[in-house]
């Protein structure tokens, strides 16, 4: 394997919200009163069972308690392990996903104001994305209006499956204050359940969950494209969070083809899909579903460009072993640019307090 | 099950293409009053198939040309593109110099499979009589209410012993996946009557959204988004270990691209290695059972922006599983002398053009 560059940017970690009581301290008394009277708790995605194997990788599982909630163990695996200068914590929270607006809203302030305390406070290689209520986006405009000022958020975090595609002007409120903030925003494997998993119905097995999530990646970048929200805000920038990769060209041919066609439904749709996507959208590099370094190799030449990958390690979750975090083939060219440069570029916020 | 006999008029096809995906169309239902009874005329004029959309008629997301079809097929003695058996014949098959073409009609599922069911056997008769008998270059699909298995049987039973059919018929958006047990005596049933399973594209299934985030606004991202569906199934039909238990089982997926192919089995691969413990009756990489039990036909064909990539796709997927499919009268339609971007070796496109198709349905 081709070493990684000291001070690369881990652009994917999870931290885990171990219980409410853990988000109460940050709750109004109005909400802990009915969130305790009520016994509300759990809320933990389904798209990430705290069991499953990717969820977190056997040696990286804690003795006791969910993955993703021991300061000490991200530290020693993730950030000493690889030598990295920032990593981007990914706190996935059922708060998402709740279908009341308000308790949305509540569940996703309080577990930003836990992310300042647990996580970011306690180590300074630590940045965190803004977790936002995106079932209200009136309430989400406001969450990232109030934690911008906080330089250490570096993004604005969605599911990539939600009530309706993220392309929808109902959505473009969040996307006013990411461009107002220069904040990407990062759409991270997971679903909110409002739909099935598969336009066939719901599969029996949570591989085919797991497996499945890159159709909600392509569907996203059709309806952000194809509805016009980087004509609306050409500075936007998505970062697609733990999507795979190796889908990404078919994706693009398919797309690029639908367009010379069909473009005529959308005018404002001018840009070829392939130009779009290269401009406005970044992928996290794990998992990267290639099998070896041939057909990586190839893969990278389909995509085109080295600017669209981000070093991740995905800790706690499973896809690689021992240090094996880059996928095979990689030339050392792509990796540092992919470690430092591509992260730098997309984050800008990462610029500003350098060790 | 009968076993299948040789069909008297067909020698083997040693010139020629093979298209597998021709739409043969009505001039109006009427065309079905002959094998359909009059409870089913009468329920289809009152109420209509329910299909799980908004409309009556039209589509929910409105097409990129009248009839979803190219401009210049509409029979110039009237009727709807694909209607008129010599217009097809002079326009398609003359022209392509195609030897064998397989059809695909759309007769869309009605939510009752009693009518579903009803209709499949109308619109069967009709591909025979209207179509097959008076062209020999042409093969019919059976057709069947897929959602009422134990009718698809029936249906595959009446058809097994004719080998005017080369296939079954189902949409690629069904109720569940299709490696749901509910499914599996369909695929006994074609097991034993050695007929290939083909799926074929359709935009409304059993009604769920055509993407995990909701219905799109437009054409061009429910166009594009149906190949999700065929994703969806490939992943189903291995991991609940159909092909365990259909050995002799092929599928041939229709309209719904084949790029995806490589990178779904590398991650379907991998997750499966990571989730044995929840997959028991899948005994193998699941790659392994889509390479031996699926074929691929090519329209509309996949457009690398460097051409030449296509071909490490077509060598990942492997040459033997890809088919040539011109989906007349479509709009989306693939012209057999212009569609591949890429120069093909003569053995390349004799396996793609011919040798492939006439290998699965057994016509050499």
């Amino acid at each position: 394997m081709t070493a990684l560059p000291q001070g690369a940017i881990d652009c994917d970690l999870h931290v885990t919200v171990p219980n409410m009581a853990a988000l109460l301290p940050y709750m109004t008394e109005a909400w802990r009163e009915m969130i305790t009277s009520r016994g509300t708790d759990g809320l933990e995605l389904a798209s990430y069972p705290s069991g499953a194997p990717v969820t977190c990788r056997p040696d990286w599982r804690p003795v006791t308690g969910k993955p993703g909630t021991d300061l000490a163990l991200l530290q020693h695996h993730a950030l000493d392990g690889f030598g990295t200068r920032h990593a981007i914590l990914t706190c996935l929270h059922g708060g998402q996903a709740v279908h009341s607006e308000d308790l949305a809203k509540a569940l996703c302030g309080a577990v930003n104001d836990w992310l300042i305390d647990q996580w970011l406070d306690k180590d300074q290689r630590l940045r965190a994305s803004i977790v936002v209520p995106a079932q209200s986006p009136l309430y989400a405009a406001q969450e990232i209006e109030k934690r911008a000022v906080d330089r250490r958020f570096v993004q604005i975090q969605l599911l990539a499956a939600n009530e309706m595609l993220l392309g929808r002007r109902h959505y473009w409120p969040i996307y006013e204050q990411a461009v107002k903030h220069d904040l990407p925003i990062g759409v991270h494997a997971g679903s909110a359940f409002r739909h099935a998993p598969t336009s066939v119905g719901w599969p029996s097995h949570f591989t085919q969950d797991y497996v499945h999530q890159t159709m909600a990646f392509e569907a996203q970048l059709l309806s952000l494209m194809g509805e016009g929200v980087f004509n609306h805000f050409p500075t936007l920038r998505v970062v697609l969070l733990e999507s795979g990769v190796t889908w990404l060209p078919a994706f693009l041919w398919r797309a690029i083809k639908s367009w010379r066609g069909l473009r005529g439904e959308t005018p404002w749709f001018t840009q070829s899909p392939g130009d779009l996507v290269r401009q406005h959208v970044r992928l996290t590099a794990q998992p990267f579903d290639s099998p070896g370094a041939a057909e990586t190799e190839r893969i990278l030449e389909h995509i085109g460009g080295d600017h669209m990958l981000l070093f991740a390690t995905d800790f706690p979750h499973w896809h690689f072993d021992g240090q094996d975090a880059l996928p095979p083939g990689l030339p050392a060219a792509l990796i540092h640019k992919m470690a430092i440069d591509n992260p730098l570029s997309t984050y800008p916020r990462l610029k500003e307090i350098r060790p | 099950m009968s076993e299948v006999l040789e069909r008297p008029h067909t020698s083997a096809i040693r010139a020629g293409i093979v298209d597998c995906d021709i739409h043969p169309a009505m001039k109006s239902n009427k065309e079905l009053h002959p094998w359909l009874a009059e409870r089913w005329r009468k329920h289809l004029a009152a109420y209509g198939a329910q299909p799980r959309v908004p409309f009556t008629t039209g589509t929910q997301y409105p097409k990129a040309a009248p009839a979803t079809a190219r401009r210049d097929a509409w029979p110039p003695n009237g009727g709807p593109p694909g209607s008129d058996l010599a217009f097809m014949q002079a326009q398609l098959l003359d022209a392509n110099d195609i030897a064998l073409g397989i059809l695909a009609p759309l007769s869309g599922a009605a939510r009752n499979t009693d009518l579903g069911a009803a209709i499949c056997t109308a619109v069967n008769e009709w591909q025979i009589e209207n179509w097959v008998k008076p062209e020999p270059r042409l093969r019919a699909c059976i057709t069947v209410a897929h959602e009422d298995p134990d009718l698809a049987v029936e249906e595959i039973a009446r058809r097994a012993g004719d080998s005017n059919f080369v296939q079954v018929l189902m949409p690629s958006k069904t109720n569940e996946p299709l490696g749901r047990k509910r499914y599996w005596p369909i695929y006994a049933a074609a097991q034993a009557a050695n007929l290939p399973i083909a799926i074929h594209v359709n935009s409304v299934g059993g009604g769920y959204a055509s993407t995990p985030s909701g219905w799109p606004s437009y054409y061009l991202q429910d166009h594009h988004i149906n190949v999700h569906s065929f994703q969806a199934q490939a992943a189903s039909l291995a991991l609940e270990g159909v092909f365990e238990t259909f050995p002799r089982l092929r599928f041939v997926m229709i309209e719904g691209g084949f790029a995806w192919l490589p990178s779904l089995c590398w991650r379907l691969d991998k997750q499966w290695a990571r989730n044995r413990d929840e997959l028991p009756r899948c005994k193998r990489p699941p790659s392994e059972y889509l390479r031996e039990h699926m074929w691929f036909t090519t329209q509309p064909m996949e457009e690398p922006e460097h051409p030449e990539h296509l071909r490490d796709t077509l060598n990942w997927i492997g040459w033997e599983r890809v088919m040539f499919a011109t989906d007349y009268p479509h709009w989306d339609y693939d012209d057999p002398r212009g569609a591949f971007p890429i120069r093909l070796s003569n053995a390349e496109h004799t396996m793609v053009f011919r040798d492939n198709a006439i290998g699965l349905y057994g016509l050499g």
